[in-house]
């Protein structure tokens, strides 16, 4: 229980540092980068909740897949390597920290009101819970419908892509 | 351990990506935190699937992660063409429909 805790704490203050790496760093790059320490911050949590298979795919897909079509972007819109302060943002920023401040507020007042007495018991079902068996089960036993139809939806995306990027 | 200590964490990334999402100009960038967001979202379904003993949570995160792959594919293909257009990535160039 107790390392649980320090892990957590420990992924949780480098995500946290990363994410506001990615909006407010001056230089594209580099917010992919701090992009790349969230995700893979998230990955190290998913592991710590025992759901090992969604761990692996957010590894593949996020940072594997998501990433690297950030950065292929960032290339292709000829992203500045070094900005002077403050040129990636807009005038917006006052307002966009007091929405987002104040989102936070809310939450976590009702977060806190809501399920503050909530506990995560680590324990064998919590492994057996998070295994690619038991994942894979409920996707193709109750969820198989939802399934195909994402696969058509990532068909219609592919598609949708390059006729939107092809020159003609 | 209490299931607050993910929510929360979940919390606060959301709310960075919102703030990304209002603040930046670049549109990559902006993509960037709602990515951000939509990572949030996901920390929360697993940690309830783990609080709940219910995999469904799992399964919807990642369907989650699917529809995030199509969306950055589909929205980096926007941004190539608002760059090819305008000359520029950033989105307050964007302004054809302001009367």
């Amino acid at each position: 229980m107790w390392a649980q805790e320090v892990a957590f704490w420990i992924i949780a203050v480098a995500m946290a540092a990363a994410a506001i790496g990615v909006v407010r760093s001056n230089n594209v790059v580099h917010a992919a980068l701090y992009l790349v320490v969230v995700l893979a911050g998230t990955a190290a949590q998913y592991i710590l909740l025992a759901a090992e298979f969604v761990a692996w795919v957010q590894v593949l897909i996020y940072i594997g897949a998501i990433v690297v079509l950030f950065l292929f972007g960032i290339m292709l819109t000829r992203a500045p390597m070094r900005e002077e302060r403050g040129k990636l943002d807009n005038n917006q920023r006052l307002a966009g920290g007091v929405v987002s401040l104040f989102l936070f507020g809310v939450l976590v007042v009702f977060l806190v009101d809501a399920f503050g007495s909530d506990e995560v018991k680590f324990d064998k079902g919590l492994v057996e819970l998070g295994s690619t068996a038991s994942v894979g089960d409920s996707i193709f036993r109750t969820y198989v419908i939802p399934f195909e139809v994402v696969s058509m939806l990532l068909l219609a995306a592919l598609v949708g892509a390059v006729v939107l990027a092809r020159r003609d | 351990m209490p299931l607050n200590y993910f929510l929360i964490l979940a919390a606060f990334l959301f709310c960075t990506g919102a703030y990304g999402v209002l603040a930046r100009r670049n549109s990559v960038l902006v993509l960037m935190s709602i990515e951000l967001m939509l990572n949030a979202v996901n920390l929360n379904l697993v940690a309830f699937s783990a609080q709940a003993r219910d995999v469904s949570g799992q399964v919807f995160a990642l369907f989650v992660i699917t529809i995030a792959a199509a969306e950055v594919g589909v929205g980096l293909a926007i941004v190539l063409l608002i760059y090819r257009n305008l000359k520029s990535p950033d989105l307050d160039r964007v302004e054809q429909l302001k009367g």
